[in-house]
């Protein structure tokens, strides 16, 4: 399989994850979005570490996965404390930065 | 039509629907289930493309451990009953979806036609498919770029910290 078709099938997986951002209001669900648009990145830089044959793209996906990690435990925990105050997780509906 | 085609095919059909599924599903549980779907159906394309460390770690780090997160922090919220009400406008949704074809189509574009001319193209043409073993990520982690590495071990001990944080303000404001 050559390089164009990894990245059309990245480049479709984050469209999917950036539509979702915008036609989805809950929070949770905009998380995941972010999630899939991460991976459709990693794709694209296997992709493209294969047809180098350098191994750099794949120490990038393993860097690309910390942050991913890292964000998803903040944005949960935040998403928690969020609902505690305000028993929602729609977004249009926290639109205040006063707690 | 070999091997590798048909399960690229196979492979990235899975991971587009489950993609599609995320965002089309009401409940968030369910959108959760079809993530992991898509998760998996990506670690076949890193398998697929000779990248056996990363597809491990996908299956482990995503598939894992951040969609246990996920499914944990759905299930303890009880999301199921207020996921219906605030679906946004028919006509702001039809505008995201234009947008986003749009979008596709530029990405479409670049992918197919940006790389004429580029190192990746000619090292393409260029044949010679080094299979990238996880010996030399390694090598390349600890040398290279071991500074950054470092780095990453602060990211999580800042996400570690701030979550506590968070979530210890939330339990003496309640006492």
């Amino acid at each position: 399989m050559s390089l164009e078709y990894y990245l059309v099938l990245s480049a479709l997986l984050f469209t999917i994850g950036v539509i979702g951002v915008l036609i989805r209001r809950n929070a949770i669900i905009i998380f995941m979005c972010i999630e899939l648009m991460l991976n459709a990145a990693n794709l694209a830089f296997v992709a493209i570490s294969r047809s180098l044959g350098e191994a750099t793209g794949q120490v990038f996906v393993f860097f690309v996965m910390t942050v991913a990690a890292a964000e998803v435990a903040i944005g949960l925990a935040i998403i928690v404390s969020v609902f505690k105050h305000r028993q929602t997780v729609n977004v249009d509906e926290v639109n205040s930065l006063k707690g | 039509m070999n091997a590798e085609q048909i399960l690229f095919i196979l492979f990235g059909a899975v991971s587009l629907i489950g993609a599609i599924a995320v965002i089309s599903f009401r409940h968030p549980i369910y959108s959760a289930l079809s993530l992991i779907v898509t998760f998996f159906a990506q670690a076949g394309l890193f398998v697929l493309l000779g990248a056996h460390f990363v597809a491990a770690v996908q299956v482990i780090v995503y598939a894992g451990a951040i969609m246990v997160l996920f499914l944990f922090v759905i299930m303890l919220l009880n999301l199921g009953t207020l996921s219906v009400q605030g679906a946004i406008g028919r006509k702001l949704k039809g505008l995201a979806i234009i947008l986003g074809i749009l979008f596709a189509a530029e990405g479409i574009y670049i992918a197919v036609n940006a790389l004429n001319d580029t190192a990746v193209a000619s090292a393409e043409s260029g044949a010679a498919a080094v299979t990238i073993t996880t010996y030399d990520i390694g090598e390349l982690l600890f040398s290279k770029y071991l500074l950054p590495f470092e780095v990453t071990s602060l990211i999580l001990l800042a996400a570690l910290i701030g979550v506590i944080v968070l979530v210890k303000r939330e339990g003496q404001e309640e006492n």
